[in-house]
């Protein structure tokens, strides 16, 4: 609970004193191929693998003959929307990009480099973190995006290839009953996701204190208290939004 | 000129610094001496502002550092330069670009002139062609030269150093005395040096506060260290054998 409270309060400290608007396009920019670019090549696997398993195991528990086969293209698009494009890839964000921000912030915390900064004039949490938080705004979004694509391709490649569902049948299933609001959805939750990632890993590798070993329960910490935020906050928003 | 009054500062109950008074001045090595877990990292960290003290205050030429707005708190600080203990160079940055970090965040110099001064602060400190290598592939007494530049490229007007030659060889560790000596001295700079190394003391002890279990119980330069009359000042000097030959040879 305590921590909680510390948390609230180390966001606030992102905005006050803040340095020149300049300063941090260029850190957000760094910061946005490190966090974005860097997560492309999991995110692109996963996802595809993703798409395929449920495009398999949905046709693997079709049994009735009522059930046409286009619906195998239906639930993979609304699966992978509304939850396995935005909280799937959270889970593996908060896994690369929370342990990474949390360790970088935890191993500049203990060899002083924080302190370096607050001497010299600069508000260290703002000029450290804010910049990871805006990108990872930025770039997540985009990431479930391409998520949510690759996933669909994946379970379209795997459902033809094995042949449950024709590709014909497998796009009619995609197209029927659009519904564009769980897009907007997919993607506010991506927002949210991306914020209490990226957050909660910088508080938890900003206030590090001790050597090489607490780095290491930072990182972990880090990856277990977002894997929590997200669930808790997918719960959250599907109760506010639907 | 820096003084400090009456600095008082205890953690989750433990009182570790009691009413420290200190005043010291421009253009000499000030050096802050004493056991490990004494203080001494506390109180550099509070006189620079890492930490708040519980009581006290830091003045630096008269400004009230401790219970100043955060305008005055930033614009002492921007004086201000620190060699930490490890270097604490920036690791995903250069050494270029760690010496030029405080011009960036600082000053608005133009381009070049930043990279004139980074070089000639590079050179005071005996380092050429090194500025596009990683911390990461220096060794430790050149992190702690590039940590000298860094400290300086802004004409800061005081020099903090916590155990510059920790982790050295007593000849680099010399050598690294010696520069902070110099630079102090060619640049007037009030310059705080926190050691446990006998060997500084007697190098570039212009003036000495002895702090022992957070008090200050000694005050004086290294002329007159050797025949102080204070037990727990003497425990430490003569802790070490040399020391101990030293004296009595006279
Ligand atoms: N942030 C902190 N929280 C709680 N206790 C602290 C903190 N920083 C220092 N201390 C305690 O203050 C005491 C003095 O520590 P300090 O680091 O100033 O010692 P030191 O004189 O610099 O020793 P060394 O020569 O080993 O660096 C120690 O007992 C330490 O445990
Ligand atoms: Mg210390």
């Amino acid at each position: 609970m305590r921590s909680i409270g510390k948390y609230f309060m180390f966001l606030r400290l992102l905005f006050v004193n803040r340095e020149s608007i300049r300063t941090y396009i260029r850190l957000i920019f760094d910061e946005s191929i490190k966090i974005g670019v860097n997560s492309v090549f999991i995110v692109v696997i996963i996802s595809v693998f993703i798409g395929a398993v449920t495009a398999i195991q949905t046709a693997y528990n079709l049994v009735s003959p009522l059930i046409k086969e286009y619906i195998i293209g239906t639930i993979v698009r609304d699966m992978t929307i509304i939850e396995l494009a935005p909280t799937i890839t959270a889970i593996v964000f908060a896994g690369k990009v929370g342990s990474n921000i949390a360790g970088e912030l935890g191993t500049m915390r203990i060899t002083e480099q924080v302190d370096a900064l607050e001497v010299m004039g600069v508000n260290s949490a703002s000029y450290l973190v804010l910049p990871k938080i805006i990108a990872s705004i930025i770039t997540y979004p985009m990431l479930v995006t391409l998520a949510g694509f690759l996933s669909i391709w994946g379970g379209y490649v795997a459902g033809t290839l094995t042949g449950v569902v024709t590709p014909e049948d497998y796009i009619y299933g995609i197209r029927i009953d659009f519904i564009e609001f769980n897009i907007v959805m997919a993607l506010i939750k991506a927002v949210v996701f991306a914020f209490l990632v990226s957050s909660i890993s910088s508080f938890q590798g900003y206030y590090t204190r001790g050597g090489a070993l607490e780095v290491g329960i930072a990182s972990t910490t880090a990856v277990t208290n977002s894997c929590i935020a997200i669930l808790l906050a997918d719960y959250l928003l599907a109760q506010l939004l639907v | 000129m820096i003084e400090i009054k009456n600095i008082n500062k205890s953690f989750d109950g433990k009182q570790v610094l009691f009413n420290i008074d200190g005043n010291f001045k421009p253009g000499q090595t000030n050096l802050i001496i004493g056991a490990s877990g004494t203080g001494k990292s506390v109180l550099l960290k509070t006189i620079v502002g890492l930490i708040e003290p519980d009581e006290g205050s830091v003045i630096f030429d008269g400004r009230n550092f401790t219970q100043g707005d955060r305008q005055l708190r930033t614009e002492i600080r921007q004086e201000i330069g620190m060699l930490f203990q490890g270097g604490a160079l920036f690791d995903s940055k250069n050494v270029e670009e760690n010496v030029r970090f405080p011009l960036d965040m600082l000053s608005n110099m133009p381009e070049d002139e930043k990279l004139d001064r980074v070089n000639f602060c590079l050179q005071r400190v005996g380092l050429e062609n090194v500025n596009l290598k990683m911390p990461s592939e220096i060794s430790g007494g050149m992190k702690k030269r590039v940590g000298i530049a860094r400290a300086i490229v802004n004409n800061s007007k005081y020099l903090f150093c916590d155990e510059p030659n920790s982790g050295l060889d007593p000849q680099t560790a010399i050598l690294i005395d010696h520069l902070i000596r110099e630079i102090t001295y060619e640049y007037n700079i009030t310059t705080i040096v926190v050691t446990h190394d006998m060997n500084s003391v007697i190098e570039i002890g212009d003036h000495i506060l002895f702090v022992f279990k957070g008090q200050n119980l000694w005050e004086g330069t290294k002329n007159d260290i050797l025949d102080a009359d204070v037990k727990e000042l003497k425990d430490f000097i003569y802790a070490n054998r040399l020391m101990l030959a030293l004296k009595e040879k006279g």
